[in-house]
């Protein structure tokens, strides 16, 4: 028997959790029924049916199973499942709130949809190997309240670690694509994007309050930085849609992660900055402002704007080239966009200039020709 | 034959201001509802981006934004006697195409047209007798007032975070605004724009003089803004890169930085760009509209059924589509009879151009913004005694100049050669210290019996449907109304301390190559008698109860300001009326 409450909190965690972005296809009429690409340092994974449906969805297995493959990774036919599902976070949840996941992806449409999962080359689509990576990354075990800790903390660390999975876009992976545990949040690039450092002690946020944090998880915009890109995406499909409440304590627990310092100030080479500020005043300053700090809400600040001043440039490099679209939401429905200047300016020009407003107000290192001409193939190469 | 597509509750046609505005209000009452646009899709970021918004050649040489004459056009005469020619490259005005439409390029001079405009032949012909009038002129009153506008003037002004100074606020005169303007409930959401030196000195010269010059208001922020459906506009950089340009930096209100970002989150709204409505089909009594017929960009022809059409084109389109689709009677002009292309205006506009001494002016001309300027209100609508002068109308004047853009601002002194090297020396010497505002006298244009629309008997348009025929002269009113204004324009010049002062009539026979602005009117106006009006006081057609016809298109005649900000009132005002009227009781609002 179907539980309104239970199905409602599943509806509220499933949302938390962001299922819908890796498990729909962007613009697709039939949500959570599979097929989109996951991109991943190995190769592309396609992200399974999980509506009801009994033969290619997930209507057929028990709760156990379904608990069994978000919390432990281990599918339904025992084989283990790749981390890009992100089980290792999704341990941390308690047993009754998968339940209530469960609960609610039972109402939905079911959708006949087989999608064939594992596109990955010889040896990594042999799923055994997964075990050894288990015992090297994956921790089991529910998350525990630390009791020193406010309830505001505990929530928040229990979404951050939990279903929100923060940290599998924002923790630096090993060379299997693991966490660096002693990294935790400090920043790592994946699909073509530099998901920045989010701790709060001296890194690209330091200046960030738990308010403008919260404030960004809801709308996708603060007095800072506007998301776009994957962080858009997070946005748009979930952290606007979490309780005030919710957002404001994912932000408290960011904002008491400790961080290290950046790497040391690496001043740019006068002429480049020279070139970079010529170009910044002729083309960037109408909205950025001459002096960086754009329009709170609108336009970012680029001081503040952790995308900006983190350490790897592939996003400001990646925004510069090709421009990027901000998300809308209900409380901020502007989404402005960044346009592309790729057709605009040459190697040496988008590197000045990118170095320009990394080093002019924050002390990011340079970023070299060689730099901006790789991302612009790399861009070149990109289907999204 | 045409495909139908699935019933809506609402099909619009045309997605610029008035589009955009009524779909906003009725998805948000809840209706399903599909707007329609001829253009494209436009973006900022994506279509006009700062990078090479700026581009003077591309917009403002090349019309990029604009309709291209090769998908439609208009035939042009002066007289009923004469056969018309179509027009081939736009002149006196620029029709706008894409979603945005008129609001993608315009300045944003987002004015109020005065109380006595909107009951002009009751006003004159109290004041001045009917005989005042000249015999052919068919002015009429609106069968709306400004009090009851007034409401959604301030929702339009809120909604583009207009900057402005007020100059009446609920019956109390306010220093530095406009104290002949109609009372308002309060002050502008921004303040005004910081005016450049030349302006600034115009505003002081108009003080001297007795006059009462006030910042114009203006769409092109002077602070950042959020408006009331959450969307946000940043500061204007004042680069001059305005009128007949889209604003790359989100700065000038349009439909893609107020409405359009709140409207495309409604589920209930879709949009098709790129198709073009070519009917508004009735059922066989007439009396009914079963939906619209457009051609899309593959030219596929498809039947969109709705239960209530809203046309929101450009003033002309709206009646071309009437006179093409057989609702209302169309206009003729010998019998007097009829309705649809009656009242056809477009304004007078004239300017002045004065040179100072380089040595003592430097007025900096581009730092500018669209509807940047000091203006005066005393000679315009019947804001002073006409009885002297015989004529009647009138306009604002002011130093609006929008840009020092390099290839169409190259002001020199009257007697300098067109070309060549005495040219050069000329226009460098002047380009910093001469005033040229542009359309600086932005007079009225009244409306006459020989002055219409109709369908053209000879030239048809690429889907062989006839070409709209305009007829249209200046008659001896307006050309003494622009010889009056224009003097007393060049009076303030002089006392700014211009060494050379240029005035540029507005003479007649109507120039349809020379510029003067977008602002065409009439055609489906509105009125209280359906003898000779298209439309009732709410925007509905007389003939058809389930169609409502929006922009200038309904005015009965042109009025001496930019008409926008009155285009956007009347929409919220009918939209209004379709929410608390229409939807309860589905017919004709009024009984006459």
């Amino acid at each position: 028997m179907q539980d309104f409450s239970s199905v409602e909190r599943g509806r509220y965690l499933a949302t938390a959790a962001d299922c819908g972005s890796c498990h729909t296809i962007p613009g697709s009429d039939h949500p959570l029924s599979g097929g989109r690409p996951i991109e991943t340092p190995f190769g592309v994974l396609v992200a399974p049916n999980i509506t009801p449906d009994r033969e290619t969805g997930i209507g057929a297995w028990s709760d156990d199973e379904f608990d069994a493959a978000v919390r432990k990774g281990v599918r339904r036919d025992g084989k283990r499942l790749y981390p890009a599902m992100p089980f290792p976070y999704f341990a941390r949840m308690t047993q009754e709130d998968v339940k209530d996941i469960r609960a609610y992806l039972s109402t939905i449409e079911p959708v006949h949809n087989p999608v064939a999962v594992n596109q990955l080359p010889f040896p990594l689509n042999q799923r055994m190997a997964m075990t050894v990576w288990d015992t090297l990354y994956f921790t089991p075990g529910e998350f525990r309240e630390q009791p020193d800790k406010s309830k505001q903390w505990n929530r928040g660390a229990y979404l951050v670690e939990g279903p929100g999975h923060c940290g599998a876009c924002h923790t630096p992976k090993t060379a299997l694509g693991g966490d660096m545990p002693d990294k935790r949040l400090q920043g790592y690039t994946l699909q073509g994007w530099a998901a920045p450092d989010i701790t709060s002690g001296q890194g690209p946020l330091a200046d960030w309050s738990a308010d403008d944090l919260a404030q960004y998880l809801k709308t996708g915009h603060n007095r800072f930085a506007a998301a776009a890109g994957l962080m858009g995406e997070v946005v748009e499909l979930s952290t606007s849609k979490v309780s005030d409440d919710d957002a404001k304590a994912m932000a408290t627990y960011l904002k008491g992660q400790s961080g290290p310092k950046p790497a040391a100030d690496s001043a740019a080479e006068s002429h480049v900055m020279a070139a970079g500020g010529a170009i910044y005043q002729d083309l960037c300053s109408a909205c950025h402002k001459s002096d960086g700090s754009g329009v709170p809400n609108l336009i970012p600040d680029l001081a503040h704007a952790a995308t900006v001043s983190t350490g790897d440039p592939t996003t400001v490099l990646r925004v510069i080239l090709q421009g990027a679209q901000s998300v809308a939401t209900d409380q901020e429905p502007t989404g402005p966009a960044m346009p592309a200047f790729g057709w605009q300016l040459n190697d040496a020009q988008v590197a000045a200039v990118a170095t320009y407003v990394r080093n002019h107000w924050g002390k990011a290192p340079p970023v070299s020709e060689d730099e901006a001409k790789k991302e612009r193939a790399q861009l070149d190469a990109r289907t999204n | 034959m045409a495909r139908k597509l699935p019933r809506k509750d609402v099909v619009i046609v045309g997605l610029g201001w008035t589009g955009s505005i009524m779909a906003y209000e009725l998805a948000d009452a809840g209706l399903d509802l599909i707007a329609i646009e001829r253009g494209p899709w436009r973006n900022t970021a994506t279509d006009y981006p700062p990078g090479y918004a700026a581009d003077e050649l591309r917009y403002r040489i090349r019309h990029e934004l604009f309709l291209s004459p090769s998908q439609t056009t208009f035939t042009f005469r002066h007289k009923m006697s004469e056969a018309a020619l179509p027009i081939r490259s736009w002149g006196a005005f620029m029709p706008p195409n894409g979603v945005g439409g008129g609001g993608v390029h315009w300045n944003a001079e987002t004015w109020r047209f005065l109380p006595s405009d909107f009951v002009l032949k009751t006003h004159l012909t109290e004041r001045y007798g009917v005989n005042f009038l000249p015999e052919d002129m068919t002015i009429q009153d609106w069968g709306v007032t400004y009090d009851e506008l007034e409401p959604h003037y301030d929702k339009f002004e809120y909604l583009c975070g207009t900057s402005g100074q007020a100059g009446n606020i609920k019956g109390t005169i306010m220093d530095g605004g406009n104290p002949f303007e109609g009372p308002r409930a309060r002050a502008y959401p921004n303040p005004p724009q910081d005016q450049p030196f030349g302006h600034a000195l115009f505003g002081k010269a108009a003080r001297d003089l007795g006059y009462k010059p006030f910042p114009q208001p203006s769409g092109n922020m002077s602070r950042p803004y959020q408006n009331p459906l959450g969307v946000r506009l940043g500061p204007c950089t004042y680069c001059g890169f305005c009128e007949w340009f889209g604003c790359g930096n989100y700065s000038k209100a349009s439909p893609q930085t107020t409405v359009l970002p709140a409207l495309v989150r409604k589920p209930n709204f879709t949009a098709r760009d790129n198709s073009e409505v070519t009917r508004i089909n009735v059922d066989s009594s007439g009396k009914r509209a079963t939906g619209v017929t457009f051609v899309d960009a593959a030219g596929d022809e498809w039947e969109q059924p709705a239960d209530l059409v809203v046309l929101s084109a450009y003033t002309i389109f709206n009646v071309q589509l009437l006179l093409l689709s057989g609702i209302g009677k169309a206009y003729d002009p010998a019998a007097n009879t009829g309705v649809i292309g009656r009242n056809f205006t477009h304004q007078t506009t004239s300017d002045v151009v004065s040179f100072f001494d380089p040595a003592k002016f430097v007025f900096n001309p581009f730092i500018a913004s669209g509807a940047i300027g000091m203006c005066i209100d005393e000679f315009n609508g019947d804001n002073f005694d006409h009885g002297p002068h015989g004529f009647v109308g009138g306009g604002y004047m002011g130093h609006v100049q929008t840009n020092g853009r390099p290839i169409e601002t190259t002001p020199v002194p009257p007697g300098t050669p067109l070309w060549g090297a005495a040219w050069k020396k000329a226009v460098k010497e002047n380009y910093q210290s001469a005033i040229k505002p542009g359309t600086g006298v932005h007079g009225s244009m009244y409306s006459y019996r020989d002055v219409y629309v109709d369908l053209d008997p000879a030239y048809k348009d690429r889907f062989n449907r006839p070409l709209v025929r305009i007829t249209m002269d200046f008659h001896d009113n307006e050309i003494k109304q622009n010889k009056f204004l224009t003097d007393k324009f060049a009076e303030i010049f002089q006392a700014m301390g211009a060494k050379q002062v240029h005035k540029e009539y507005r003479k007649a026979p109507y120039d349809i190559t020379k510029y003067q602005t977008t602002h065409l009117c009439g055609g489906a106006i509105m009125g209280s008698d359906p003898t000779t009006s298209a439309l009732n006081r709410f925007l509905q057609s007389w003939d058809v109860p389930n169609l409502f016809v929006l922009g200038a298109s309904a005015f009965p005649q042109n009025a001496g300001y930019n008409p926008t900000g009155t285009v956007a009132a009347l929409a919220y005002w009918t939209a209004d009326a379709i929410r608390s009227k229409y939807l309860k009781n589905p017919g004709q609002l009024i009984n006459a």
